[in-house]
């Protein structure tokens, strides 16, 4: 691979980040560049975040401020080192999440990462099923379009997926749990389990948090059912959007193929239509595919707080909610560097897939 | 020199034709044209109700009774209220008309702020180089890598401390759009900017003696901007989204001071359990509605600007049958 890389002067640039051909660039030195830089990315990100937050003044101000006496306000701002200048203060909470440690939420005590542990399996879980719905509407449905380019199925198809990008996640959720919970009956309202089954679940030893895990653990179909039942409003809604996205994507890619001459020559030896569109055109299309499905994943994060919110699904989303309300900014601002470092390593992950399958990817 | 120029300028279209939607609708075709028509219709029906706004809706958006009295809540549509009324006993209708007023005007603060800023700083950042190029390239990646919803609520954390007036409303929601917008625009404007930087025009505006600033703000800057329409309108869509979630999560503006969908459907997501539908429905197909408008004009512009997406059968023989061609030369046409 890296011969090749080395003495192919012609190979095509990739698509995607910057990246610049230099001498010797193997897959291994990729990996460790590539897993380096989440390091800046993750910096400034908080740096971001930290500055922002204190512009505004500070944390306890804004929680309870309107509630206490001067004298009682400055007396909480001492003990919580917020009188101090605001350079220490960063360099204290630089320090810290150095240590893995995200802070302590004002409103209840609870340590970030205790809340990470505890809701982040329900949001890994929900982004798992939005995925795998977002890939199932996409991918093929995309190749369709773009086989019938410009006739009416295609017409439909894009129609499709501009409403799947204009309708939002929490409106996809109300129309949903109105058609099928309400006016059907088929699917609870909300939730991620029934309340008899959430304590069932909670009962097993070493529970992972990720309740299609625990409940196919469990092997009793009654509780299977009724933790898949509560996940399939979720998935749709939040899933759907990235369909469209995904399904935009394949399309364009998959016409770009298409026109290639080897599809031509694919076709004058008698590979059949199907085969054609499904193996020939659509593997080099996946790449880009992959690189943006990164972006997805932090698009579906941010997306997952609206759709956590709108089927009550406890959540790092939906608690993120619970404390924007409270107005409690430090859990916020922990939440979102947490966040921050998710999506920096998800990302690390994807542009490693992505390197694997093409070996032009390379720094 | 100023013949040829003169004569170039007499033979270009009249400068209405060549405004940003129109030149492209007169050069799309078929289906294309149909949606960006349709598109162009849904948004111009969306802007004339936020700019009559106040003749259309019966009631103000954030009234709950009139001379008879008090208004009824969660009354079913119909009657006087057409909409029906919310929980709050607000009129479905109105905070519906009032809502595209908040929703247009967002957008155009977000869009002006997020164009002016990045601009600026891609134009900047891309032809002067150097290491203030380097640090706002990364931070730039950073922050497009980031989820925008969450970078919106921190910065509308930070300029409302969460609820405000219409006007702070409509500024703080704009701005927490534009810092999620700007590096796009900065990643778009750099990279031309880059390119251009090498092109023989700036060289000779160097020969001759014109300052930096002119060079790029005169000339790099006008060829830097040929994509912009496009993602300005991709962008419009994404700010409307970016408001209603704001709304949503309880951080737009609050019903007394102006109507806003994202909050009204929060209010209505309770409403769903016991099946009414109205609250959420009106307000959700606005979202919709405007966002699909707004995309497919986008949508159309992009395919109208990639070669590879546009449509050109039709127009490929109109021409082959106006302008009497050598039959070489036609087949090569319709062939490519």
């Amino acid at each position: 691979m890296t011969v090749l890389n080395d003495t192919s002067p012609t190979a095509p640039a990739v698509s995607g980040p910057r990246r610049e051909r230099t001498r010797g660039g193997g897959l291994g030195r990729y990996v460790l560049i590539r897993f380096l830089l989440i390091f800046p990315t993750v910096f400034i990100l908080v740096t971001l975040v930290f500055f922002l937050m204190r512009v505004v003044g500070n944390p306890i101000t804004a929680a309870v401020g309107g509630r206490l006496t001067p004298a009682q306000l400055q007396e909480r701002l001492h003990a919580a080192g917020y009188d101090r200048p605001i350079i220490v203060q960063y360099g204290e909470y630089l320090g810290q999440l150095a240590r893995g440690d995200f802070g302590t939420t004002l409103t209840d005590h609870q340590k970030i990462i205790d809340i990470l542990l505890t809701y982040g399996g329900a949001t890994i879980e929900l982004v798992f099923y939005a995925l795998i719905v977002a890939l199932i509407v996409g991918i093929p449905l995309g190749m369709l379009a773009a086989y019938v380019r410009d006739r009416w199925p295609d017409v439909i198809l894009r129609v499709f997926a501009i409403f799947t990008y204009a309708t939002p996640v929490f409106f996809a959720g109300l129309l949903l749990k109105l058609v099928f919970s309400v006016w059907l009956g088929w699917l609870p309202l909300g939730g991620r389990a029934s309340t008899r089954i959430e304590l069932a679940l909670g009962g097993i030893p070493n529970p992972t948090g990720i309740y299609i895990i625990d409940a196919l653990r469990t092997g009793n179909p009654t509780i299977i059912t009724d933790v898949l039942a509560h996940a399939v409003m979720p998935a749709l809604a939040l899933g759907l959007i990235t369909g469209g996205v995904f399904l935009r994507l394949v399309r364009t890619n998959v016409i770009g193929t298409l026109g290639a001459d080897y599809i031509d020559a694919a076709r004058s030896r008698g590979v059949s239509e199907i085969k054609l569109v499904r193996a020939h055109a659509l593997k080099p299309a996946l790449i880009p595919i992959i690189t943006v499905m990164g972006l997805q994943i932090a698009m579906l994060l941010g997306g997952s707080v609206l759709t956590e919110t709108t089927f009550g699904w406890r959540g790092l989303g939906f608690e993120l909610q619970q404390y924007l309300s409270a107005r409690d900014f430090v859990a916020v601002q922990g939440i979102v560097a947490l966040l921050a470092v998710i999506v920096a390593v998800t990302n690390f992950i994807v542009d490693i897939v992505a390197a694997f399958i093409d070996p032009r990817v390379r720094y | 020199m100023t013949n040829v120029l003169a004569a170039a300028k007499d033979k270009r279209a009249p400068w209405y034709k060549r405004l940003p939607v129109v030149a492209q609708l007169r050069r799309s075709v078929g289906l294309q044209r149909g949606m960006l028509i349709t598109g162009i219709v849904i948004c111009l029906v969306f802007i004339l109700t936020a700019i009559f706004a106040p003749l259309i809706a019966p009631f103000g958006f954030g009234q709950l009774r009139d001379d008879a009295g008090a208004f009824p809540r969660q009354a079913a549509p119909g009657g006087e209220h057409i909409w029906g009324t919310t929980v709050g006993g607000y009129d479905v209708f109105s905070r519906v008309v009032w809502g595209a007023q908040t929703a247009i005007s967002v957008v155009i603060v977000a869009v002006i702020l997020s164009v002016t800023i990045g601009v600026v700083l891609g134009l900047v950042s891309g032809y002067l180089g150097g290491w203030l190029d380097r640090v706002l390239v990364v931070i730039a990646d950073a922050v497009y890598a980031f989820p925008s919803l969450l970078l919106a609520i921190v910065v509308s954390i930070v300029i409302s401390g969460g609820q405000s007036s219409l006007l702070g409303g409509i500024v703080a929601a704009g701005i927490s759009i534009t810092v999620v917008f700007v590096p796009q625009y900065f990643r778009v404007v750099r990279a031309e900017a880059v390119r251009l930087k090498a092109e023989a025009f700036v060289e000779s505006s160097k020969v001759v003696g014109s300052s930096t600033a002119r060079i790029m703000f005169k000339h790099v800057l006008r060829n830097a901007t040929r994509s912009l329409p496009l993602i300005l309108t991709l962008n419009a869509s994404e700010a409307i989204l970016t408001l209603a979630s704001l709304g949503f999560l309880g951080f737009g503006i609050g019903p007394t001071a102006a109507a806003e969908w994202g909050y009204d459907l929060n209010r209505a997501l309770s409403d769903t359990a016991s099946g009414i539908w109205w609250t959420g429905v009106f307000p959700g197909a606005a979202i919709v509605l405007l966002v699909l408008g707004v995309t497919l004009v986008g949508e159309s512009l992009n395919d109208l600007a990639d070669p590879r997406l546009r449509t050109r059968r039709r127009a490929k023989r109109r021409t082959a049958a106006t302008t009497p061609l050598p039959a070489a030369a036609t087949t090569e046409g319709a062939g490519a």
